[in-house]
């Protein structure tokens, strides 16, 4: 195997993918920030990293919301290749390869896993961002994975779920992480083009150029309760405005109420939803090829279909002279 | 018309700046200089390029921006839009152009037009200054995040040639907000940023402060933006800067702009929205791992090109 000069940290990735484990969990026991209720790590992976008590939802990295969300837990990654690099050779208070470097050793290899899965029995792509990698900020290889599993969903022809958690963009790639903001939206106009339903998870926080780009953009978007949903968070507002905001700023359910969110939906209930979703959603399968003449008769053409009878070999492209124009989506009948 | 126009001058811009930035500072200087209270604003460009200007108001929803100028103009003899952040000079006015930091009507404003440009597919023009999306509980209650994001949606979509112009200071979400286009240029002395060296200095070095030490680590001078493919092209300004003599930074702009408006035009319309696409779809820097390795034929990641 051939090593890069600037490797990162390829070491870690020789091994399999880690398998979350209890005992790999930062801490054995977490105590719930809101009813102080404490669970052993079991406990919270049980119950899908939701207090049982009060139903806080706490953070859950990418890999274990795959685990949870997938049919039996299958899920087959897309564009896990893809790493960073430093482009500014960016210094901050730390050098930011050393960033990368101690944010690797936590267990996952970007801000964001994009996989095909099965939810709920629905084939989709799922990009899954994960607030522990360098707070979930949206670097060139968030926008990269983003657009290849983009891709992976228009070439199969699926639905693309994505579930957000990020402080936004990724200030040490400066604005080259900007700019991933564009590229996320420019894959949202092929899904649409493809005419594929985006669908939209708002988990905490889900902030900045995050939020102000395709997190904004769900046909249907969905908010896992008590996150924070904001272009500019509270502390910034304040500092900026020195206004005092209500406690509840910016939260999921306050969301709903200004009309920025569809629903808010505890993260346990998130595959049977969205699976239910996309089932309403799904095309009414194919019919069969039928030959040429009689799918210009059923659209009521006689003079096309009298032609295509005399020209058995007529084109497609010839068809469509005749016929008109017409935009075709994937599902569309004749 | 500037003499000193084309590739050869991006040259020479490139290099000063490779040259200066050897000697540290000057990155701050060229973030003073995009700052600069006597720099022209779009209503300045918009006096001396389009004599035949209507600006157009308000969102149709809540009300009108006024960190947001939009209308269309009459430019080498055809239609353009136009929409552009304006920041004030005094302070009276400042306060009334909110500092250049638009509000969620702004974008839905230029939104609005862009409804105009893509019906009669007239060419798109932004002018880009401003420090950012104004961060305020009623602009976020009002959908900041998502009218930034559809703004950008639709520059995407629109038929007619689209050139983004960063005149200022060109900061966070809120300035790309306008500035999905088919060329994105800057002007010598703009910068183009993730976030202001401000704001960074709070964030990452929890002190503001520390605003110079942000501006050097970010680099956000036109000459690096344009070395990583974030600008097409840098137009140069007046000896001294464009606040030194705006009729000559507005000549210097028509000469780019109008030449490219003609050359963009020059495309049909799916090819155009398709290079446009290409052209965002390609910025980032990343690398890939071998595609030999094991672990990752486990994961399923062999698809790696």
């Amino acid at each position: 195997m051939s090593r890069r000069p600037i490797s990162v940290s390829i070491d870690r990735l020789r091994g399999r993918r880690p398998v979350p484990s209890p005992a790999k969990l930062p801490g054995d026991d977490r105590e719930c920030p809101r009813c102080k209720s404490r669970f052993r790590a079991d406990e919270m992976r049980r119950n899908q990293f939701v207090c049982a008590a009060c139903d806080h939802h706490f953070p859950i990295g990418a890999r274990d919301r795959l685990d949870f969300m997938a049919d039996g837990g299958d899920w087959t990654e897309i564009g896990g290749e893809l790493r960073a690099t430093d482009p500014l050779r960016f210094v901050d208070l730390q050098p930011y390869p050393d960033r990368i470097r101690s944010a690797e050793a936590k267990g996952n290899t970007e801000a964001i896993v994009c996989a095909e899965l099965r939810l709920a029995g629905q084939a989709c792509v799922a990009a899954i961002m994960d607030f522990g990698f360098l707070g979930g900020s949206m670097g060139s290889v968030v926008g990269e994975r983003f657009a290849k599993a983009a891709d992976h969903a228009v070439a199969r022809g699926i639905p693309f779920v994505t579930v957000t958690s990020s402080g936004g963009a990724r200030m040490q790639e400066g604005v080259l992480a900007l700019m991933q903001m564009a590229k996320t939206i420019v894959s949202l106009d092929e899904l649409a083009d493809a005419g594929l339903p985006f669908v939209c998870v708002l988990a905490h926080p889900t902030t900045g150029g995050v939020w102000a780009s395709f997190a904004s953009l769900g046909d249907v978007t969905y908010a896992e309760p008590g996150a924070l949903i904001a272009f500019s968070g509270p502390r910034v507002i304040e500092q900026t405005t020195r206004e005092k905001l209500p406690e509840d700023f910016g939260l999921a359910e306050q969301q709903l109420v200004h009309g920025h969110v569809d629903a808010v939906v505890d993260r346990r209930e998130l595959p049977a939803r969205i699976g239910r979703l996309l089932a309403i959603l799904q095309q009414p399968p194919k019919a069969q090829p039928q030959s040429l003449a009689t799918q210009l008769a059923q659209n009521g053409t006689d003079r096309a279909a009298s032609m295509a009878r005399a020209l058995p070999q007529l084109s497609k492209k010839l068809m469509d002279r005749v016929m008109g124009e017409q935009p075709r989506r994937p599902g569309d009948r004749w | 018309m500037g003499p000193r126009r084309g590739p050869r001058f991006v040259r020479r811009v490139v290099d000063r700046f490779a040259h200066s930035e050897q000697e540290g500072g000057d990155v701050w200087e060229a973030i003073q200089l995009a700052r600069h209270q006597d720099r022209p604003y779009p209503l300045d460009y918009i006096a001396r390029l389009m004599p035949d200007f209507e600006e157009i108001h308000g969102d149709r929803l809540e009300g009108d921006d006024a960190a947001i100028v939009a209308g269309v103009g009459r430019y080498h003899g055809r239609p353009v839009a136009v929409i552009g952040q304006q920041k004030g000079r005094d302070a009276q006015d400042r306060a009334f152009r909110n500092f250049g930091m638009p509000n969620p009507e702004g974008y839905r404003k230029g939104m609005r037009l862009m409804e105009l440009a893509a019906k009669m597919e007239i060419p798109l023009v932004t002018l880009i200054d401003t420090p950012g999306a104004f961060p305020g509980a009623g602009a976020e209650e009002r959908g900041q995040g998502g009218a930034i994001a559809r703004s950008m949606l639709m520059m995407l979509r629109l038929p007619a040639p689209t050139v983004a112009v960063v005149i200022g200071e060109g900061s966070s979400g809120g300035a790309l907000a306008l500035g999905v286009a088919d060329r994105v240029v800057m002007l010598e002395n703009s910068t183009y940023s993730v976030i202001s060296p401000e704001g960074a200095a709070a964030i990452l070095w929890r002190d503001a402060g520390k605003a110079k030490l942000a501006a050097q680590a970010f680099k956000p001078t036109a000459a690096n933006c344009y070395r990583w493919g974030i600008a097409d092209a840098v137009v140069p300004e007046p000896d001294g800067g464009a606040h030194t003599d705006h009729d000559g930074a507005a000549r210097l702009l028509d000469g780019y702009l109008s030449r490219t408006l003609r050359e963009l035009g020059a495309l049909p319309v799916p090819e155009r929205r398709r290079l446009r696409r290409e052209r965002f779809r390609r910025l980032g820097a990343h690398r890939e791992l071998p595609p030999d390795s094991a672990a990752l034929m486990a994961q399923g990641a062999d698809r790696a090109d």
